[in-house]
């Protein structure tokens, strides 16, 4: 089930045209109407007339986060301030956060690029989506309503959190989506188990996951415990929010909604653009947003694209799932680390939740990572001697993926914390 | 300044008259769709046919949050379930909650009573909405926001909490309207207060609503005061869409109550007779305009009376006047309806409490639970009572969603009770 | 020998509640060998060791107290430095966790006892069957002894 077929089966040599005419209005107008972005055009001594080619863009400066941090709250608006219709913020751990403003048409865009992700996850009007992003400032629980309410599917806006409630409304209005983030939806089947819910008997046929990274194996684990097809979604707040990118079933990649957000991936080192297949960092520029274009935005995630035909029908180009974050990056005794590889080991073992935590410390000047990792209630009222046994094939596995000796500790079940959003999977205790 | 001009000013007559050609497509129906009012129409032998005026309506059954209970989840739907755009909750008596669903049109409609109400109190498309109610299942945030969208604010879709940061947003995104309950807007008073600010000089604030629990005079007198804004009184239910249902005006002597999509009564709680204008009693509403869900003389609950006479505004649908009390025991804490059998309920399920229990609420919005605990199983050990008390905290708030501070007590301690009045010890001056 | 029994009270954290306690005791002519008091979160725990447990028990159960009954280590303590640590050492090699633990003593200060509050007190009595320790002797000492 397609959603938008013209826009989202297009010919390629067509798209291109669209966003090559998309490109220069946005540049034209950001260029009038943002002075913070005419300034730096004028210090290259760009004018958007210069843009002959997708590439052109190459020439234009990035953005990042900084710079929203700088232009905190109105800065970066391209509209007088009562055309925007709604904000929403991206938590500030350091110092001020982000704004990203929507006016009634990005509003729109919104709702579009969402419903087309809902519905490659097979949602329609008839399915009832259970929302369990939370609602409020983050992008999440808002950006999926505004895509199933234009679906016209029911939508369940439970927000994030209340296990009981998710439990409870899955049983008894028979919903078929859910939409939460995969760590929570992972709690959801453990939460389903104790309460002795018969989760086969649920009427879910699809998860929209996302909101923060997860491995194929985790999917493989929500898949089997959850009886439905998980799906990826991915976005960003100061793009649009959820809705940039949606994982088909062919589960091959995300489909990039390419039509308002160009893509690029540039080598996180030395910024330059990487060719087709190689992994970097993710660079997108919007081309309809109205309230706020962004201009070559620095994403920090890891994750290559690739252009080969898909079997879903779809011509929109894939990325692959986000392996980690320029600033997930952990460099332990100067070797780059991912968690995302420290997950992919760990889940490859028998035994072994997909519960963990990775703590990194500096006890004599040298770095030092312990995995702690949950055994399963079996694994855990086994032998001693098995425990052991466990723990060194993870320790070894794990020094096979990334190269470093790590000390895995064997933890009961259910005693790592467990989270509603994002799961806090790396604790820095270093004081870099 | 009208939202619809048109319909807020009406003549009495022609909106009577409209009332009674709604009355009866909704009775139509609800008999038609709903089983449950199928059936309780042929055992008062009533027909829709019967409903030929608007005193009739006496004829029809009351519905109560119980049939609401026993029709859990899709007993009082009108509509087939792919109709259903939205689904609400709202705190049920026992475990489970009361189910509200909405149509495309039932959506809009709400945002469109809404928008009348925001219209009403002087917003204009430049003003800045903080919406700090809870977003979710409750109904109180969501239709504000599709309203206040109808509009055209900016709305910054905060929910409550996080004090420090609330702040700081009225103060960057310049806030001019705050959407939130009292017992909050006397909490941020203080935080304001205690932090040296002047919501008078270092903000850009024009006006509150306040609703979800009910408030006194005194208290809008000292918000108002404090922030140097208007405070409005809005009214609403989760059964009738949410906020919305009631409104103040800009003359702040009553909330009008949107006759055109609901025809309101007060009734004697007891007996269940018809009041006159002025009279205090229950508030009875039924949906004129709700497809998928439409309720007939739905009690509420809520203690109030009709306003008689004409408004100054022009507006000639008329005033009910502030929430004065409940006919139930239910209890209203940060906004959230708990009803004290959900906290028996919880209570009765863990073995080393006694039967006998007691809620204290006090500033403006603690709440804690006082339980005996049982003699034969006490053990002596202290860790086990702490283990207690955190496992009694966590259950109570997984049923109502409220964080309550839990306190063991001998037993013997509390008086043996019968009644909300010594279940419920209310302390707060809201 | 006959064990020695713990006493413990629930309380509210509330002034006067030691009070009534203790008259319970003084008029029932109960003598306190020992007490310990704990408390958290609004209520508190109170314990005691008497000469006349079952007697105290039953008492303060009649006045409507919430009282329990529980049996405990009674473990003599050598009045010189290092008695205690040599407790807690054995203790400790044995894995037996200390609930809670307070200080008898008895009469001309010849003798102190550590009661100790544990988890499992039979698996830590057959623990500590064959070990150094001596304890309490309720019937001999009890009558001739008091604080």
């Amino acid at each position: 089930m397609i959603w938008n077929k013209e826009a989202e089966c297009m010919r390629i040599g067509e798209r291109e045209k669209l966003q090559l005419a998309r490109m220069k209005a946005i540049l034209k107008r950001t260029y009038e109407n943002v002075p913070y972005y005419k300034k730096r055009f004028d210090e290259i001594k760009f004018k958007p007339g210069e843009i002959k080619s997708l590439e052109d863009i190459r020439k234009l400066p990035f953005t990042t986060k900084t710079d929203l941090r700088e232009g905190y709250p109105f800065g970066l608006f391209a509209v007088p301030r009562r055309e925007i219709v709604e904000v929403h913020t991206s938590s500030g751990t350091t110092g001020k956060p982000t704004v990203s403003g929507y006016t009634k048409k990005d509003i729109e865009i919104w709702g579009e690029v969402v419903a087309r992700a809902l519905t490659m996850c097979g949602a329609t009007k008839d399915d009832i989506i259970q929302n369990g992003y939370g609602y409020g400032l983050f992008t999440g629980g808002l950006g999926v309503h505004y895509g199933a309410q234009r679906i016209g599917a029911t939508v369940i806006p439970i927000s994030a959190g209340q296990t009981k409630r998710h439990l409870d409304i899955m049983q008894d209005f028979g919903s078929t989506i859910l939409t939460c983030t995969p760590s929570y939806a992972l709690y959801l089947t453990e939460a389903a188990e104790e309460a002795g819910i018969n989760i086969k008997k649920l009427k879910l046929k699809a998860g929209c996951f996302g909101a923060e990274m997860w491995t194929d194996r985790m999917r493989d684990e929500i898949e089997k415990r959850f009886h439905l097809i998980a799906l990826n979604i991915y976005g960003l707040t100061e793009i649009i929010g959820p809705g940039v990118a949606q994982e088909c079933d062919q589960k091959n990649g995300l489909h990039i909604f390419e039509d308002h957000f160009y893509p690029e991936v540039v080598s996180p080192e030395t910024l330059e653009p990487l060719p087709e297949g190689e992994k970097g960092e993710l660079v997108l520029t919007t081309l309809t947003r109205e309230g706020m274009p962004m201009i070559r935005f620095r994403t920090r995630d890891i994750t290559a694209l690739r252009r080969e035909i898909c079997k879903c029908g779809r011509t929109l180009v894939r990325m692959d799932r986000i392996t980690g974050r320029t600033d997930d990056m952990l460099k332990i005794r100067g070797v780059l680390v991912f968690p995302y590889q420290i997950e992919k080991a760990l889940l490859e073992i028998k035994g072994v939740e997909p519960h963990y935590q990775i703590i990194v410390t500096r006890p004599h000047h040298l770095d030092e990572i312990e995995v702690q990792v949950e055994t399963s209630k079996k694994l855990f009222s086994d032998e001693v001697r098995h425990l052991e046994e466990v723990r060194k094939k993870i320790e070894n596995r794990i020094e096979n993926s990334i190269g470093l000796r790590v000390k895995v500790t064997l933890v009961e079940p259910k005693t790592l914390p467990r989270s509603e959003g994002k799961a806090k999977r790396v604790i820095d205790k270093r004081q870099l | 300044m009208f939202w619809q001009k048109d319909i807020e000013t009406i003549s009495r007559k022609a909106l009577e008259a409209l009332q009674l050609k709604r009355l009866k497509q909704t009775v139509r129906q609800a008999w038609t769709n709903v089983p449950f009012y199928r059936d309780y129409f042929s055992k008062l032998s009533i027909k829709p046919k019967d409903i030929t005026s608007l005193k009739a309506m006496q004829k029809l059954p009351l519905t109560t949050r119980e049939d609401l209970r026993l029709n859990y989840p899709f007993g009082m739907l009108a509509v087939t379930k792919e109709q259903v755009v939205r689904l609400h909750t709202s705190s049920g008596t026992t475990g489970k909650p009361k189910a509200i669903f909405f149509s495309k049109k039932d959506v809009d409609r709400a945002a469109d009573l809404i928008a009348r109400c925001l219209i009403m109190t002087g917003v204009k498309k430049d003003d800045v909405l903080q919406n700090m109610m809870t977003y979710g299942l409750f109904t109180g945030a969501l239709v504000m926001h599709y309203g206040a969208e109808k509009v055209g604010v900016l709305v910054i879709p905060a929910g409550p909490g996080n004090t420090k940061r609330q702040i700081a947003l009225m103060q960057d995104f310049k806030t001019t309207t705050l959407h939130l309950t009292p017992s909050y807007a006397l909490y941020l008073a203080s935080v304001m207060h205690n932090e040296g600010l002047d919501p008078k000089k270092d903000f850009f604030l024009r006006r509150a609503y306040l609703g979800s629990e009910p408030y006194s005079e005194e208290t809008r007198n000292k918000i108002e005061k404090f922030f140097g804004i208007d405070v409005y009184n809005s009214y609403g239910l989760s059964e009738m869409n949410g906020p919305g249902v009631a409104f103040e005006c800009m003359e702040k002597d009553g909330m009008h109550l949107w006759e055109d999509n609901f025809i309101m009564e007060i009734i004697d709680p007891e007996t269940g007779d018809k009041l006159p204008e002025g009279e205090k009693g229950e508030l009875v509403l039924t949906t004129l305009c709700r497809e998928a869900m439409p309720i007939l003389r739905y009690r509420t609950r809520d203690i109030a009376m009709i306003i008689p006479g004409k408004c100054k505004c022009g507006r000639t649908h008329r005033r009910i006047s502030r929430i004065i009390g409940r006919s139930d025991d239910m209890i209203i804490i940060r906004g959230v309806n708990i009803f004290p059998q959900q906290i028996e309920r919880v209570l009765m399920g863990i073995k080393a409490v006694a039967q006998n229990y007691q809620i204290v609420l006090e500033a403006y919005d603690q709440m804690t639970v006082r339980v005996e605990i049982s003699k034969d199983l006490f053990d002596g050990r202290v860790e086990h009572l702490v283990n207690l008390q955190n496992e009694i905290t966590e259950k109570l708030r997984s049923e109502i969603l409220v964080k309550p501070k839990v306190e063991l007590l001998e037993p013997g301690t509390l008086p043996v009770s019968e009644g909300k009045s010594t279940r419920v010890i209310d302390k707060r001056t809201l | 020998m006959k064990q020695l029994k713990q006493i413990s009270i629930f309380s509210e954290n509330k002034p006067g509640r030691l009070k009534k306690i203790t008259k319970v005791l003084a008029e029932e002519g109960v003598n306190i060998l020992a007490i310990n008091i704990a408390s958290s979160n609004g209520f508190g725990v109170i314990k005691f060791i008497v000469d006349k447990c079952e007697l105290a028990y039953q008492k303060l159960k009649q006045k409507g107290f919430t009282v329990s009954l529980n049996e405990v280590l009674a473990i003599e303590l050598v009045d010189r430095p290092g008695g205690l640590f040599e407790v807690a050492t054995m203790l400790s090699e044995k894995k037996i966790n200390i609930e809670n633990a307070y200080v008898l003593i008895l009469g001309s200060r010849k003798k102190a006892f550590l009661i100790v509050d544990v988890d499992d007190i039979e698996k830590a009595k057959k623990l500590l069957k064959h070990e150094n320790l001596r304890f309490f002797k309720a019937h001999k000492n009890v009558k001739r002894e008091t604080v």
